[in-house]
């Protein structure tokens, strides 16, 4: 302990070290989210994310939107640990069966106005899993969709592209809520 | 003591099975084999179904001899080896709930995979229609003065996948915790059988998202192990660095997210900030930031260009610079020690019962590496240590994970400092009528099993291990009378895969 306290007088605290480059083409883009947002709801925009199924690649680079490189929460992206706090449900995977009863659920707990954001190609129609008996489809067969991002998994930017451009569809009125 | 070869000797041998002995044999012998799981003098490596025969893969934990034994199951039960080798059960109930082949004796008889939601039961073999109603689960019995319940998932409050957690508590102290699974159970088996291989290893990398190289891995030495084909030298180097970025990236991400379960957000941004830097390399190398349908059987679909070497020359130099003051870090933070040492105990004897892979096993005195034990190309000419404790506690599960992530940066170096010059890929024949292989190999989480057999070029039966099947029990039994407030951290550091195991 002595030795952490007396190297931190000497040492750049970990914390000040200087920021991490960023793309700008994300920061951009994060900005304009952010904007977007707060013009439509007044607020920050609040993500619940759901895995209906999926074999865990999309939540990985879900995950990758949190770090220091995309950073989605100063733009005032953030996401939440309840359905209840959420305005818009993430949902991969190809809903399973087992999973369907679940989703359904956590979408009827979203309150209004909500968005749904099927992520992954798996979650447009099972991708590959589509046709298994334990495999119900999309995400669109059990709840209502607004968006699908493709990609296996979609990479971190194409999800900030992809929330983008649910917002601005909602600004010019072709989502209803 | 007998050996494995003396029980491949009770049997008759399926003489297309490669590379290890697969052998039919009669109830006595699977009897014995699953009394000799009991005692500990082997390791069970699997045990999966067909619609009529039930598989046992077997490993001599001393001598790494792999034998798999197979018995015909004409009036749909054998016996139980659940009832004499716990790590069986789970297995067991899956046979049952996916070819409706009961075990015999078993003391768990309860559905595992099968929620009653399928509209079929016993899907992948004679099926029947499900019930009519959903009988509720019943958990295991907790008695006792004030105990609780606190029933969690399948939806999680993280980003993290589905499964329930039933905690029964005594104030703050767990008492019992059950797991529920299969949530996620997609019937990979099932679409396995009839799929090409182009398809089966399209499907085998979407098994796990974070094994998606283990899995595309295994699969493919399999298929070639059924195939008798030789995979250029390249493409064996290349698959080595392949499984190392991600062996590195996951072992980064965890790190710092256990550190955040102990409110320590630093290192996760840190860690984070290095992970994203080998996902970045690897998208640069090949062209997908996991590294999704590169390893295929043949070789790999891809060679890394001099822009590739460069980007991963550039992250490990990176992580070369950072991690060791992160590692410090660790080391000399008070608040975050308390957290992890001394939390979440998996016993050495438990973890060689279970034969538990991974930093799992190897942080509980278990040193099996498949890299190392089983020595398959390119491992058995690279440099490597197999770091082992014996503490067993979440500290010491991540301090196996740093050793691994300087062992899988030395790997890495090695591997570019010499990779062959050369084709990337083969042809793959159609093979003959039958023809059967098994592979396993090192993800990051322990060793991936993958059996199929082949008919004229197609997938006939493919069955993929997961290693959290034999790690998933034991957090049930390392979180006993630790705190429900250490949970998160007892399962971080534990990270067994949930899609990987419901299949």
């Amino acid at each position: 302990m002595r030795k952490l306290l007396f190297e931190s007088v000497f040492r750049q605290p970990l914390t000040e070290r200087a920021p991490l480059p960023d793309d700008a083409a994300v920061a951009e883009l994060a900005t304009a989210l952010g904007q977007t947002a707060r013009r439509r709801l007044g607020r920050s925009l609040s993500i619940r994310e759901v895995d209906a199924g999926s074999c865990n690649g999309c939540e990985l680079e879900i995950h990758a939107l949190n770090n220091a490189y995309y950073d989605v929460e100063r733009f005032g992206l953030r996401f939440v640990a309840s359905p209840r706090h959420a305005d818009v449900l993430m949902v991969t995977g190809p809903v399973t069966k087992n999973m369907r009863e679940a989703l359904e659920r956590t979408y009827q707990a979203t309150p209004n106005p909500k968005w749904v954001v099927a992520v992954g190609d798996c979650a447009r129609n099972g991708g590959c899993f589509a046709g298994s008996y334990a495999v119900v489809g999309g995400v669109s067969e059990v709840i209502p969709v607004d968006l699908h991002i493709p990609g296996c998994p979609p990479a971190p930017t194409a999800m900030l592209q992809g929330l983008l451009a649910l917002l601005e569809r909602a600004d010019a009125g072709a989502v209803t809520s | 003591m007998p050996s494995l070869i003396d029980l491949t000797l009770e049997g008759r041998k399926i003489g297309q099975h490669r590379p290890w002995p697969r052998v039919v044999v009669d109830a006595s012998v699977w009897t014995f084999a699953a009394a000799e799981l009991a005692h500990g003098r082997w390791n069970m490596l699997g045990l999966w179904g067909e619609p009529a025969t039930v598989h046992m893969a077997i490993m001599d934990g001393q001598t790494t001899e792999i034998a798999v034994i197979s018995l015909d199951c004409p009036s749909r039960t054998f016996p139980s080896v659940g009832r004499h080798h716990p790590p069986a059960r789970r297995l067991e109930r899956t046979i049952d709930d996916l070819f409706g082949l009961s075990a015999e004796g078993a003391p768990d008889t309860r559905p595992w995979l099968d929620h009653n939601r399928w509209g079929v039961r016993f899907p992948l073999g004679d099926r029947i229609d499900a019930l009519p109603k959903a009988a509720p689960y019943s958990f295991l019995a907790a008695e006792g003065d004030g105990l609780h319940q606190i029933p969690v998932g399948p939806v999680h409050a993280g980003i993290i996948e589905p499964g329930h957690f039933r905690f029964t508590a005594s104030g703050e102290t767990v008492v019992r915790l059950e797991q529920r699974l299969g949530y996620v159970h997609k019937g990979i088996d099932g679409l396995m059988s009839g799929a090409s291989l182009e398809r089966g290893v399209h499907l085998a990398g979407r098994t796990s998202g974070d094994s998606t190289v283990a899995y595309a891995y295994a699969f493919s030495r399999a298929a070639e192990a059924a195939l008798d084909l030789a995979v250029p030298d390249r493409a064996v180097l290349l698959r080595a660095l392949l499984a190392e970025l991600e062996r590195l990236a996951n072992h980064l991400g965890d790190i710092g997210a256990i550190c955040n379960d102990a409110s320590f957000a630093l290192m996760h941004a840190h860690c984070g900030v290095l992970r994203e830097s080998v996902l970045r390399a690897a998208g640069v190398a090949f062209g997908h930031r996991l590294m999704r349908d590169i390893i295929v059987p043949g070789g790999v679909s891809r060679d890394i260009g001099a822009d590739g070497v460069e980007a991963i020359r550039a992250a490990l130099d990176n992580i070369r610079l950072r991690f060791p003051a992160l590692v410090e870090l660790y080391d000399n933070t008070a608040s975050l020690q308390d957290r992890t040492v001394d939390t979440g105990v998996l016993k050495p004897p438990l973890a060689r019962q279970y034969a538990a892979g991974g930093y799992i096993g190897r942080a509980s005195g278990r040193s099996f590496d498949a890299r190392r034990a089983l020595a398959y190309p390119p491992y058995d000419r690279l440099r490597f240590d197999v770091p082992t404790l014996n503490e067993g506690d979440v500290n010491a599960r991540v301090w196996i994970r740093v050793r691994e992530v300087e062992q899988s940066l030395s790997l890495i170096e090695q591997i570019l400092s010499r990779p062959p010059e050369g084709p990337t890929r083969t042809e793959v024949p159609l093979g003959g009528a039958v023809r059967e292989g098994m592979a396993v190999v090192e993800g990051f989480r322990g060793d991936v099993l993958v059996w199929l057999r082949l008919r004229n070029g197609l997938i006939e039966r493919c069955h993929m291990r997961d290693p959290s099947w034999f790690q998933w029990p034991l957090l049930e039994a390392v979180i006993e009378n630790n705190i429900v407030a250490d949970f998160p951290l007892c399962n971080k550091s534990f990270n067994c895969s949930y899609s990987g195991h419901d299949l």
